[in-house]
C-alpha cells in the first residue's frame, strides 16, 4: 500500500494498520461496537491480503489465553474487545501482564453492564486500570491508526515486552468515518522491526513459563513487574518519537492546547479532547483564560509531564467517563489529586463525570461544564463529582 | 544452580518469572520424604526395567553391576518398584533400621 | 490386547524429559503419565498445562521439572493457549519467520480444569481443528485444593464436597464422558489410557502425534491420596480399573471405535474389587456395590457393541 489519504471508517482503518504491520495472528471474538474491525480482518485474511492466523474463538477469555499461547511462541498478535468482553477475558488480561506477553488490543471503550449498554465511556478500561498493560487513549481517526503501530514498537520493544492497549471510543470513534493519512509499507517496515523475543516456547531452546510464587518470591516478582512497567516510559516516548520523525506526527504522554498561559484547563481523555479544544477556542474569543490538557498516555502514568502542565494553574476541571462506586471520585480525578497531593502551586480540582454510556456532550455542555466548573472551584465546591445531565 | 526461593532479588528474576534453567527441580531432593527405601536382591533382578518404568520420580537407573536400582537422592520410598518387580527382588525395608 | 509397537520396557525411550526433584505425592501415577506422555512425544514438544496437581508439583519458582518447552498462563484455559502456540508458530513457519518443524503441541489439565471449567475453551478448540494433543490427567477429583468433587468424580466416591453421609452417597452423579463429546466433535482422534498399561499408552500417545489435527486422550490416573489407597498399589488400581471394565481401554479413529484391551475371562474381575479397598468407597453398601456393576457393565457393553460395528 503506498502513502494516501482517505475518508475511512476508523474499525477499517485499524484493521489496515494491522494488516501492514505484517500480523502473524488474530483471536477475534465479536462484540459490539468492536465488530467491523474483525470482520474487515477475516475479510482481509480470507483474500489473502494479510498471511496471519485468524483465530475465532468462542469466547473473549480464550481470545486472551489464544494471544498468550501466540506470543509465547512468538507470533506478532493483536485482539480487539470492549465491556463485558474484556470483563470476561479480565483474568487473563492480568495474566498476560504480568507473563510479559508482547501484544496489541484495540480496546473500544464501552459501558459494563448493569444495565446492558453498547455505548462509549471508559468503565471498561478502569476496571483493568491495575493490570500492568500500556494504556494510550485516541482522539481520532489518524491518532488510532498511527498508534496501532506504535504500540506495537512499544509492546515489542525487547526493553518492554508489555502488552499494550490503544483505547478508543466506542460508536465514536470505532463507527465514524474519518479523514486518515496512510503511510506506505515501506515506511511501516522501516518503522516496525521483526518481533524477536530472547524467551520464547520453542523445543531449540526451551523454558518453563508461569511457575507458580511462593510468598519468598511473589514480592519480588511483582517489583520486577512495576519496574517493568515504569521502565517501559523512555522506550514508549521512542516509539513515538522515531514515528513523529518519520510521519510529522508526534504523539506525548501529556498533550496541551493553549495551556501555558491559561488560568485554569479541562482535563480529557480520549475523543473528548478533540471537543474540549473547539470550546476552549470559543471561550477564549469570550475573555476566558482557559487551556486544556489532554492525558494520551493513561498507563504508565505520566507524573513528570502532567505535574509541568498543571502546577501553577488556578483550577482543574476533570471529566471522567465512569464512577467509581462509593469511592473519592471519578478514577482520572482521583489519580490526578494524588499526583498533585502536597505539590506547590497545585490547582484546586472539580470532577465532572458525563457522557456515560455516550450520551452526547455537546459544546454547549462542554462550555456549560467548564463555567460550572470554574464557579464551583472559585467556591470551594470540590467534594466527590458531579454526575453532569443527571435527571433528578 | 538455581539460588535458594528466598534469596533471590527482583532483579536477578527473568522477565515474566520465566525458568531458563531447564530441569533444575534436581536441586531439591525429595529423598528426605521418604520413611522406607527399596532394596533390591541384585543376583535375583532380571533386568526387565518395570520398576525404571513404572518409578513417578524417574529416580531408578541402570547400576554398574548391571541391575536397576534407586537414586536414593531422590527416591520417596512409594513401593511401586517392589510392589511391580514380577520376581519380587525388590524389599521395602523402613529407614528406622 | 492389541499389538503395541513397544511391549517391553527395554524399547521404551530412555531419555527422560520430566526431571526429578519435582513435589507430587509418593505414588503419584499422574505424574507418571505425564512421564511417559513426554517420553512419547519426544523433545520437539510444547506443552501448555492447567493450574492444578501436574503444575504446582512441577514448577515452585524458580525451580522446574520440564525439559519441554511450557507454560502454565491458567486454570480453565491450556486449550485455548496451546491454539495459539500452534497457530501463532504455523503462521510464522508459513511466513517464513522460523525455519519449518514438526512440533507437538500439547494442552494438559486435569479433570476439574477439562470437565468442568475449561469445557467451553476444550470445545473451542476441538471444533477449530488445531493440530494438537489434549491429554486430560484424570485423579477424578480436584485433588490439588483438598480433594473436591469434579464432573469426572465416579457414582458414590465421596470428597470433600460430595462427602458420603447419612442423607448421602457421596457423589450423586454419574462421570461425564469427555471421550464421548470429543467424539462429538467429529475429530480424528479421541482414546482413553492408563499408565498400569504403558504401552498402551505410549502407543496412542505417538498415534495421537501422528495424526493431523485435534486428538484426545483421556488418562485414568490412580492418586493413593485423594482415593485412599497405598502409594505402592497405585498401578494395581489402574489394572483393576480397567479389568473390572469400569476404565475400558478403546480409542476412536476418525468416529471408529476399537477396543484396545478386552480383559481375559481369567482377568475380568467384579466391580467390588476395584471399589473395596479405597477409602473413598468404604461406606457403599453391597446394594449400591450391584448397582454400579450394572451401570459398568452397561456402559461396556455399548463400547464392545461400538467396538464391532467398525
Amino acid at each position: 500500500m503506498g502513502k494516501v489519504r482517505k475518508g475511512v471508517e476508523v474499525s477499517i482503518a485499524i484493521a489496515d494498520a494491522v494488516t501492514q504491520a505484517n500480523v502473524d495472528l488474530i483471536a477475534a471474538y465479536p462484540i459490539t461496537p468492536q465488530t467491523h474491525i474483525v470482520e474487515h480482518l477475516a475479510e482481509i485474511v480470507a483474500n489473502g491480503e494479510l498471511d496471519a492466523e485468524f483465530i475465532p474463538v468462542e469466547s473473549e477469555h480464550s481470545a486472551m489465553s489464544v494471544c498468550c499461547g501466540s506470543s509465547a511462541v512468538g507470533a506478532r498478535t493483536f485482539t480487539s474487545t470492549s465491556s463485558q468482553g474484556l470483563a470476561l477475558m479480565s483474568e487473563i488480561f492480568f495474566i498476560a501482564a504480568a507473563m510479559r506477553l508482547p501484544m496489541v488490543m484495540a480496546l473500544a471503550n464501552r459501558s459494563l453492564s448493569s444495565p446492558l449498554s453498547i455505548w462509549n465511556d471508559h468503565s471498561d478500561v478502569m476496571m483493568v486500570r491495575d493490570a500492568g498493560w500500556i494504556h494510550i487513549f485516541v482522539e481520532n481517526g489518524q491518532e488510532t491508526y498511527d498508534n496501532i503501530f506504535c504500540a506495537f514498537r512499544m509492546s515489542e520493544d525487547p526493553d518492554v515486552l508489555l502488552p499494550v492497549a490503544v483505547n478508543l471510543d466506542g460508536f465514536i470513534l470505532t463507527h465514524m468515518i474519518e479523514p486518515v493519512e496512510y503511510e506506505d509499507d515501506e515506511l511501516i517496515r522501516q518503522y516496525l522491526p521483526e518481533f524477536k523475543m530472547k524467551n520464547t516456547l520453542h523445543p531449540d531452546n526451551p523454558v518453563s513459563m508461569g511457575c507458580f510464587g511462593m510468598p519468598e518470591i511473589y514480592t519480588e516478582t511483582q517489583m520486577n513487574r512495576e519496574a517493568g512497567v515504569r521502565g517501559s516510559y523512555p522506550y514508549i516516548l521512542k516509539a513515538w518519537g522515531e514515528w513523529g520523525k518519520l510521519t510529522g506526527r508526534n504523539y506525548k504522554p501529556i498533550e496541551t492546547y493553549r495551556a501555558e498561559d491559561a488560568e485554569y484547563c479541562i482535563v480529557t481523555m480520549g475523543s473528548y479532547g478533540g471537543a474540549a479544544i473547539e470550546v476552549v477556542d470559543t471561550l477564549r474569543d469570550e475573555g476566558e483564560k482557559v487551556g486544556a490538557i489532554k492525558i494520551r498516555l493513561w498507563r504508565p502514568f505520566p507524573l513528570d509531564e502532567f505535574r509541568k502542565a498543571a502546577l501553577g494553574k488556578k483550577y482543574l476541571i476533570v471529566i471522567d467517563r465512569a464512577i467509581s462506586f462509593g469511592g473519592p471520585g471519578g478514577p482520572v480525578a482521583s489519580e490526578l489529586r494524588s499526583a498533585l497531593y502536597k505539590k506547590d502551586g497545585a490547582p484546586t480540582m472539580v470532577n465532572y463525570v458525563a457522557g456515560l454510556a455516550g450520551r452526547d456532550v455537546s459544546p454547549e455542555d462542554f462550555r456549560k461544564i467548564i463555567l460550572e466548573g470554574r464557579k464551583k472551584a472559585q467556591s470551594g465546591d470540590t467534594e466527590g463529582f458531579t454526575l453532569y445531565g443527571l435527571r433528578g | 544452580m538455581a539460588k535458594p526461593m528466598d534469596q533471590i532479588t527482583w532483579q536477578e528474576l527473568e522477565v515474566g518469572g520465566v525458568v531458563i534453567e531447564i530441569g533444575n527441580s534436581v536441586q531439591y531432593e525429595t529423598g528426605s520424604w521418604r520413611s522406607e527405601r527399596p532394596v533390591v536382591e541384585k543376583e535375583k533382578c532380571i533386568k526387565c526395567m518395570f520398576c525404571w518404568l513404572y518409578c513417578p520420580e524417574a529416580c531408578i537407573h541402570e547400576a554398574e553391576e548391571g541391575h536397576f536400582e534407586a537414586d536414593l537422592t531422590y527416591c520417596k520410598g512409594c513401593g511401586i518398584c517392589a510392589a511391580e518387580c514380577p520376581v519380587k527382588c525388590i524389599t521395602m525395608i523402613s529407614e528406622e533400621k | 490386547m492389541a499389538k503395541t509397537s513397544v511391549s517391553s520396557p527395554k524399547n521404551v525411550e530412555r531419555a527422560e524429559y520430566f526431571a526429578s526433584g519435582h513435589r507430587a505425592c509418593q505414588g503419584c501415577a499422574e505424574v507418571l503419565a505425564v512421564r511417559l506422555v513426554l517420553k512419547a512425544l519426544g523433545k520437539d514438544t510444547i506443552v501448555a498445562m492447567a493450574t492444578g496437581c501436574m503444575e504446582i508439583i512441577s514448577s515452585p519458582l524458580p525451580l522446574t521439572s520440564w525439559k519441554v518447552p511450557w507454560i502454565h498462563n491458567a486454570f480453565e484455559n491450556p486449550s485455548a493457549v496451546i491454539s495459539g502456540c500452534e497457530a501463532g508458530m504455523k503462521a510464522m513457519m508459513r511466513k517464513g519467520k522460523l525455519p519449518q518443524k514438526k512440533i507437538n503441541f500439547v494442552g494438559m489439565g486435569g479433570d476439574g480444569a477439562t470437565a468442568d471449567i475449561g469445557m467451553g475453551q476444550l470445545s473451542g478448540a476441538l471444533e477449530r481443528g488445531h493440530d494438537m494433543i489434549y491429554v486430560c490427567y484424570d485423579n477424578e477429583a480436584y485433588m490439588n485444593t483438598g480433594i473436591q468433587r469434579s464432573s469426572c468424580t465416579p457414582y458414590g466416591a465421596s470428597t470433600t464436597t460430595s462427602p458420603a453421609g447419612k442423607k448421602s452417597i457421596g457423589q450423586q452423579t454419574q462421570k461425564k464422558n469427555m471421550v464421548q463429546i470429543a467424539v462429538a466433535h467429529n475429530i480424528p482422534y479421541a482414546a482413553t489410557a492408563c499408565p498400569s498399561f504403558p504401552f498402551d499408552l505410549l502407543d496412542k500417545v505417538k498415534r495421537a502425534s501422528e495424526i493431523e489435527g485435534p486428538a484426545y486422550i483421556h488418562i485414568l490416573s490412580v492418586c493413593p491420596t485423594g482415593w485412599r489407597i497405598q502409594p505402592a498399589d497405585a498401578i494395581k488400581y489402574g489394572r483393576l480399573a480397567v479389568n473390572s471394565c469400569v476404565f475400558p481401554l478403546y480409542e476412536v479413529i476418525n468416529g471408529k471405535y476399537r477396543i484396545t484391551y478386552k480383559p481375559s475371562e481369567k482377568k475380568l474381575i467384579p466391580v467390588s474389587e476395584y471399589l473395596n479397598g479405597q477409602g473413598r468407597f468404604r461406606h457403599l453398601t453391597d446394594k449400591e456395590i450391584e448397582q454400579i456393576q450394572a451401570k459398568v457393565s452397561h456402559d461396556y457393553e455399548r463400547i464392545l457393541k461400538l467396538s464391532e460395528e467398525g
